[in-house]
């Protein structure tokens, strides 16, 4: 008999892929349905963020952060404005923090309740997304209560955040905490125990702790790995070093752990947007310096001097001391930085974006080999990916 | 159907007008053929308001409404949504294999219909009331695994030639350990005739095999599941990783065909367990046998097309190889142990 050349079977999975996760583009090697080689394809959602940037004032340039990871769109606002605020040499004041660190804590819920669910979606249970939504919309009512958009809040701000809560809103969230375990719970109880599920995730897509810190993996995905890192407890910002809260940990790195880390973590956050609640004092919500906030707008119409600052703000913006800076925040993903150059101006020299997204799916080739085809939707739900920050 | 009832319609004025200058035997091919379509017009009838319940079931456990805008409840959503299918274009992508990607979805269509033909209504109320009408089903059933090997390799995309080839594998892993199941209660009964597995379990619920049988009765359900290509045995047409297997080629009428095939041969796998474990057209109670016997069957099949239902809004999917390993290391090895228990207690119980 001749020598047949057996080839290896490449499959095109993506960009139009219902489990794709946006438009990632994988094309994979399988042999059988066990993949040999597996190679990521991005860049399909590229959109010029960080030169955008370049071209914009700091006011301008904030709502782009809102574009990237659009799941939890505070948390990335809320880099820049560290960054733009560590380079000033800003304080801001204690109303302002705890309303950015209960407003990035509702992001991680948000972020993780997508994740969770469309990770169940993506081993096929179809029902626990649509219970997810239900919750999401009620958390995205509360950024549509402080910043009038559900998603792209633009809420944060130099200095702060642009307005303060309104009435009530405090008493609804609580609530809110209230009534979300039950929900939570049902999900858990369909997932966290069901054999098919333990079976689908249980040693999928493992990663060492030397993996981990080789490829720059961060949030939930070391933290899966057994390394207890979290930037809000590693290199506090804000006011996470007054806030009690846990880090939860796994051990097995696998697609398993990573599903309860953030089912712990939504848990930890419901107990940090408590504490912030309870203990935000009065005061106002953003630096009262008068050469980086805007004046209010009855302020404006009585004096010369709100006037002169609210023209200069709005059209060239304030200028930024010459320097270099890079400020990061525990993102629901892992370690979002913004490393920001400024010459001077009023305009960012440069804008360099570090997604947690970004690391993680270079991960995707060694954590999917050997596994079945089936399994890479699995990981890819595990890892949580958004284009929006991948591609940038 | 007998004799007796044939020669009341031949004895029809109405019949001898219509269709009394044909030959004999046409007159009774056109009973044959109405006789079919009794089974087949309510059939496709059923099959499009079991979609509807189906969607409906899985929105109420999902807490959303479902279906409601076409019709009264969104009854007739179904129906709209098999005329837009009409209506649209049959796309033949061009490295198809043409013939045999138009012949597929009829093969799957037609093989989940006549399969029907042996299912006993009632006593006596059956189209073709075969001597071995369990063997005729696995026959049809097994023949299926043809409508999506072709439909897979015809359609040359490696999705749905993969999803073809998982669904091959999967149906016909499965059957061997429904054969066996079967094996168990054929011992007993003694007949492969559908309507004697019925009338063996008469006289109240507590004569139905289910009791006895129970764990037989899980495996068959079980492998219906995996049979009939629902979650969570869902894996050809496995939408987060096949997008939806064999058929992702498929549009208009010839997908709605492989859609109402599927249909049918879930409301068929339903049917069978109310006939073989749940007693087929009779009664729980001798008191409410005043409903007639077909009304049970299909209270039955509802009942556990419901379960189905069920099933698939709250599991995950298996993988590929986990779903071999169940058909082939579990219920393979069980169910040929339980044909040995079974025969055994049956022996030493002398009923057999």
């Amino acid at each position: 008999m001749a020598d047949i050349d057996i080839k290896n079977y490449s499959l095109n999975f993506g960009p139009q892929h219902p489990a794709a996760h946006g438009v990632l583009r994988l094309i994979m090697e399988l042999d059988g349905e066990v993949i040999e080689r597996l190679d990521p394809h991005i860049g399909l959602l590229h959109r010029g963020t960080e030169k955008l940037i370049e071209h914009k004032t700091y006011l301008q340039a904030m709502p782009y952060f809102d574009r990237l990871d659009y799941v939890a769109p505070m948390n990335q606002e809320h880099a820049f404005v560290l960054a733009t605020e560590k380079l000033l040499g800003l304080e801001v004041p204690p109303r302002g923090q705890y309303l950015r660190v209960l407003f990035c804590e509702i992001g991680r819920i948000l972020n993780h309740l997508l994740n969770l669910t469309t990770h169940a979606m993506d081993v096929g249970a179809m029902t626990p997304i649509l219970w997810g939504f239900e919750e999401r919309e009620r958390l995205m009512e509360f950024y549509e209560g402080v910043s009038g958009a559900r998603l792209h809040a633009a809420y944060f701000r130099t200095g702060g955040v642009h307005q303060d809560m309104p009435e009530g809103m405090a008493e609804d969230m609580l609530k809110w905490i209230e009534t979300f375990p039950q929900v939570l719970q049902d999900m858990e109880d369909m997932l966290v125990e069901n054999r098919i599920f333990k079976q689908r995730n249980v040693d999928i897509g493992v990663v060492t702790a030397e993996q981990c810190l080789e490829w720059g993996f961060s949030g939930p995905m070391i933290r899966g790995s057994g390394l207890a890192w979290d930037l809000r407890k590693s290199q506090p910002y804000d006011c996470y070093d007054k806030l009690d809260f846990d880090i939860p940990v796994g051990r097995h790195g696998d697609c398993y752990d990573r599903f309860i880390i953030r089912l712990e973590e939504i848990k930890q956050s419901l107990h940090l947007m408590k504490q912030c609640i309870e203990r935000m004092p009065r005061g106002p919500v953003c630096s009262t310096d008068p050469k980086i906030t805007p004046p209010a707008r009855s302020e404006m119409k009585r004096s010369m001097e709100a006037l002169i600052h609210h023209f200069k703000l709005y059209t060239e913006g304030f200028h930024v001391p010459e320097g270099e800076v890079y400020a990061a925040v525990e993102a629901p993903k892992g370690e979002f930085g913004v490393y920001l150059v400024s010459d001077g101006g009023n305009k960012p020299y440069r804008c360099k974006i570090r997604a947690p997204g970004f690391a993680h799916l270079q991960g995707m080739d060694f954590m999917c080999r050997g596994h079945m085809l089936a399994d890479a939707p699995a990981v890819l739900g595990s890892i949580d990916i958004v284009f929006g920050e991948v591609d940038r | 159907m007998d004799s007796g009832v044939y020669q009341i319609f031949r004895d029809l004025w109405l019949v001898d007008l219509i269709l009394g200058w044909l030959p004999e035997w046409a007159i009774y091919g056109s009973w044959i053929i109405l006789l079919i379509l009794a089974i087949v017009l309510p059939l496709l009838l059923a099959v499009a308001f079991s979609v509807y319940f189906d969607r409906k079931i899985w929105a109420a456990m999902q807490m959303r409404r479902g279906p409601n805008v076409v019709g009264p409840f969104g009854l007739l959503q179904s129906f709209a949504d098999g005329l837009k299918l009409f209506l649209k274009e049959t796309i033949i992508p061009s490295g198809a294999n043409k013939g045999i990607f138009i012949l597929a979805p009829m093969i799957t269509f037609t093989l989940a219909l006549i399969a029907w033909a042996v299912i006993p209504w009632d006593l006596g109320l059956v189209l073709s009331d075969i001597n071995v009408g369990i063997l005729y089903i696995f026959a049809i059933s097994s023949l299926g695994v043809y409508g999506i090997i072709m439909s897979g390799w015809a359609s040359n995309s490696r999705y749905a030639f993969l999803g073809s080839l998982r669904s091959a594998a999967q149906m016909v892993s499965y059957e061997v350990s429904i054969g066996f199941v079967l094996i168990t209660l054929l011992v007993k009964v003694g007949s492969l005739n559908l309507t004697d597995i019925v009338l063996a379990q008469s006289g109240g619920f507590w004569n139905w095999h289910f009791i006895f049988w129970f764990p037989m009765f899980v495996i068959f359900f079980i492998s219906a599941l995996a049979e009939t290509n629902r979650p969570p045995f869902d894996l050809p047409e496995a939408e987060a990783e096949l997008v939806a297997g064999y058929q992702v080629e498929y549009s208009s009428m010839a997908f709605a065909l492989f859609f109402l095939g599927e249909y049918a041969n879930i409301l068929l796998m339903c049917a069978l367990m109310a006939i073989l474990f749940f007693g087929g057209w009779y009664a729980p109670f001798a008191f409410l046998e005043f409903i007639p016997g077909p009304l049970w069957l299909i209270a039955k099949i509802s009942f556990f097309f419901f379960v189905f239902a069920w099933v698939k809004a709250s599991v995950p999917r298996y993988r590929y190889d986990q779903l071999m390993r169940l058909g082939w290391k579990v219920f393979l090895p069980l169910s040929l142990f339980a044909v040995m228990a079974y025969s055994g207690i049956l022996v030493a119980m002398g009923k057999v």
